[in-house]
């Protein structure tokens, strides 16, 4: 067996997340690469929540429909998705909870007693789910031993409990396959948003700010939990303006300061943005999306944010967003984000969404590039200090209080170089001009970079375009397909050269995108290049394989 | 010591009350650093109003922020550089409109700012509106027929929320506002000195003021009780006597002294983020 999808569902409280980390590190150590989807709703306790766990002996990004093993916490959990079996498949339920049997769906299925054992075990109700874990381990061939390492790290401490329950179920369970053994290295299993965090980190952030809002809320709790070992001061402040113009007096100091947040908090950091691009002082905001408009569905995913990173503010000012697609692609893009934010004193963003901010993908560091810190132009104090020196890049030098004989002015207003407020015309021109040279610069120096992704059969006169969380489930549709793959990953200012030249020779392209109006789509029309078909999704949930290979199929006949 | 002025033009009505709050910082800034204080330390924060030109016209370091901003980038420049002096103006539609919810974390986190606000109870460059402090039944050209909704008293709000050291003064009693604002500076907590001061354009308030105002004596400024009977004395509606002086003191934790374990140590990041990732494999 080279592949194995795994569903755990359940009522939300379940422990869903843990469990499915735990199966994600079983077949890890395997040798195994993995993705998981989280699926779940907006609440504390109840309603069906699942983790699609898969494994892979290549690098996987995205989830298959149908699945290997269905581990049903409940009887819901086995309505839902047993369409999603094949015959080969494993079913394994607990006896106790699940009224009928649906033991005819597939041939190998296990009605395991997770609620007696864990009554006579006097176990909290939550640990059925590592005594279905049990069963999962034995119904596929994984040794006791590997299991027990497992569980003893998650649960320090109630390896015991924990150990006893899982043993009973290992051994109440039936073997139905064996999964294979590799001998590759392991890789650590993180998520967008932790790998968000971590390339933050390595581009030196010294302070991270954000209103708890999903899906980038584990950023936050991440960070605060690593802030004293690594040095990053965290902070959860009163609202999202606050965030950002509290990032803004950071970054003033010459902090390395970003931002969480998701689309409705942006709109109340959107005067904190425009004021930013005015002021030239550098932050980066990582923009989570997730359905709206509004509220929306807060758990769920969707690439409905586009264009509002790239326009919202009021006024013109130089911005950069980047659209990560996969963990090593958020860790660098973080990365460069904050490079870009201090080079050009400018606001960046990282747009990422909920199904790759919350799934998890074994993460290969070696893939991230060689990116390094830079730090900003310094004041040479040859010339006495202004804030706002014009250049011919349009890139001031930086100076910070309390440095000696530097008088340091940032202004919301329209200002000149010493950063006084002006109300003249010559003035005005000269000081917008200069701010919106440095994206001249920004695009210049980009051009030594890969800005565009490219993928799948290079020679397919058909390409799937996509951008952001797409990115991986378009390359394996593409591969099986034979088709090319496109996908933007800096997305302003545009890399509309490189763009064009992945274009070359491409008769028919196919944007896919979580979206309702194809928001890509709209973007490269404006530079001269339509699309010729759209695959739209905006139901929350992200592209399965099979759905998108369905879906594919059927426009490129 | 340089020169505190600007070549900024000073754009301010003849008579407005801002001059004597500009000339009793920039005094305050000369005795400071008369006294050691580097003036490269200090860093003034503005809003957006008439009063908050004073970053146009102080020569030292300056944020001129948005409206309503003032507070949260004034936490961020303490809390990311706890050696500067932040100093904060905004005035009173900036402070208790616009920015009221970031003046009550402020307050609540004791952050070591000190906020000055240029209260007129009018909003002057936005040309004559009711402000939060306007007294009921206020003419002004958002309401006509007289503004519909009570004034609030913001000092009780901001002894309710945690405020460390709590003023008042006005713009007539230029060597008290000095004394206030140099010992405000040299508190160590959230400091707020709420300055009457008159928009001669749109709500001339000096004979007003100058018939009500007193200066408060025998108060304790420790005794939580003593300060707020005295904030009370006078809403900002209805006639009564306008206390001036400081109504209230505490000595407690400030915000920023929090963060002192979390200081980036200039470790070698890659490094940090391998160890990270191989705990994780």
């Amino acid at each position: 067996m080279s592949e194995l999808s795994v569903l755990i569902g359940g009522k939300a409280g379940f422990g869903i997340d843990k469990a499915s980390l735990i199966i994600a590190s079983l077949v890890s150590r395997l040798g195994y690469r993995i993705y998981i989807n989280r699926d779940y709703p907006s609440l504390i306790r109840g309603g069906h929540t699942f983790s699609i766990i898969r494994a892979s002996t290549e690098k996987v990004f995205a989830h298959r429909d149908s699945i290997d093993v269905l581990l049903a916490l409940n009887q819901e959990t086995v309505e839902i998705h047993k369409s999603r079996l094949k015959s080969a498949s494993i079913l394994i339920y607990d006896s106790d909870l699940t009224v009928s049997h649906p033991i005819t769906c597939v041939k190998y299925a296990a009605n395991i007693p997770l609620s007696t054992i864990i009554k006579e075990e006097h176990a909290e109700e939550v640990m059925r789910n590592t005594c279905i874990i049990g069963a999962f381990a034995k119904s596929v061939g994984i040794e006791w031993d590997v299991l027990s390492a497992i569980i003893k790290e998650f649960f320090p401490k109630e390896i015991e409990q924990n150990l006893k329950v899982a043993r009973r179920a290992f051994d109440a369970a039936k073997e139905f396959t064996k999964i294979d053994r590799s001998s590759r290295d392991r890789l650590p299993l993180v998520t967008g948003n932790e790998a968000t965090a971590l390339g933050l980190i390595r581009g030196g952030l010294e302070s991270y700010i954000s209103y708890p809002m999903t899906p980038t809320s584990p950023i936050l709790h991440y960070l605060a939990s690593l802030s004293e070992e690594v040095g990053v001061k965290v902070i959860h402040p009163e609202s999202e303006i606050s965030v950002i113009m509290m990032a803004l007096g950071m970054a003033y100091c010459g902090e390395k300061v970003a931002v969480g947040t998701s689309g409705g908090g942006f709109c109340l950091m959107t005067e904190g943005l425009s004021f930013s691009g005015m002021a030239e002082l550098p932050v980066v905001i990582v923009l989570g999306q997730r359905p709206g408009p509004s509220t929306g569905l807060p758990t769920y995913s969707c690439q409905t944010d586009l264009h509002f990173a790239l326009n919202a503010g009021q006024g013109e000012f130089t911005r950069f967003v980047i659209a990560p697609g996969d963990a090593e692609e958020a860790y660098s893009a973080a990365l460069l984000a904050l490079n870009i934010a201090w080079k050009y004193q400018i606001p960046a963003i990282v747009l990422t969404d909920k199904a790759m901010g919350e799934g998890y993908y074994s993460f290969d560091m070696e893939m991230c590039g060689d990116i390094k810190e830079t730090l900003p132009l310094a004041w040479d104090r040859k010339d006495p200090y202004k804030r706002y020196s014009m250049t011919e890049t349009g890139i001031s030098a930086v100076a910070f209080p309390s440095e000696k004989d530097a008088i340091i002015k940032v202004n919301s207003y329209e200002h000149d170089e010493s950063g006084l407020s002006i109300e003249d015309a010559a003035t005005t021109i000269k000081m917008q001009d200069k701010r919106l040279r440095k994206e001249k610069y920004l695009a210049m120096e980009l051009e030594g970079r890969e800005c565009v992704g490219v993928y799948g059969n290079k020679k397919s006169a058909t390409a799937l375009l996509c951008w952001g969380s797409n990115k991986g489930v378009c390359i394996e549709v593409a591969d099986a397909l034979g088709l090319k793959v496109i996908q933007p990953v800096v997305i302003s200012p545009f890399p509309i050269k490189e763009f064009k030249k992945s274009m070359d020779g491409i008769k028919k392209l196919i944007a896919v995108e979580n979206n309702a109006t194809g928001q890509l789509a709209r973007l490269i029309g404006g530079h001269g290049i339509s699309v010729n078909e759209t695959i739209l999704k905006y139901d929350g949930r992200n592209f399965g394989v099979e759905e998108l290979t369905d879906r594919v199929r059927k426009v490129i006949g | 010591m340089r020169d505190l002025g600007t070549t900024a033009k000073n754009t301010w009505c003849p008579g407005c009350g801002n001059f004597a709050i500009l000339n009793a910082v920039k005094s305050v800034l000369k005795d400071l650093n008369s006294e050691g204080l580097p003036i490269e330390n200090v860093v003034l924060v503005s809003g957006i109003g008439c009063n908050s030109k004073i970053s146009d016209y102080v020569n030292v370091n300056s944020f001129y922020s948005l409206h309503g901003r003032v507070i949260p980038p004034a936490t961020g420049i303490k809390v990311a550089n706890p050696g500067l002096k932040v100093i904060g103006h905004s005035g009173d539609g900036d402070a208790y409109g616009e920015g009221i919810e970031h003046l009550i974390f402020a307050a609540k986190r004791n952050i070591d700012i000190t906020y000055i606000v240029h209260n007129n109870r009018v909003y002057g460059l936005t040309t004559g509106q009711y402000t939060p402090t306007s007294p009921e039944g206020y003419k002004g050209r958002s309401t006509p027929f007289g503004a519909k909704e009570m004034p609030m008293n913001p000092l009780e709000v901001m002894l309710a929320s945690g405020a460390t050291f709590i003023g008042r003064s006005t713009s007539r009693a230029i060597d008290g506002l000095k004394t206030m604002i140099k010992d405000a500076i040299a508190h160590k907590g959230f400091s707020i000195i709420d300055v009457l001061q008159t928009c001669v354009t749109y709500y001339n308030m000096y004979d007003y003021y100058d018939k009500r105002v007193y200066e408060i004596k025998d108060h304790d400024p420790y005794d939580y009780d003593q300060a707020m009977k005295k904030i009370r004395e006078w809403d900002y509606n209805k006639d009564a006597g306008i206390p001036i002086g400081v109504f209230y003191r505490k000595e407690s934790p400030t915000y920023e002294g929090g963060f002192a374990s979390c200081k980036a140590s200039g470790s070698d990041r890659e490094a940090v983020v391998r160890k990270i990732l191989k705990e994780k494999v």
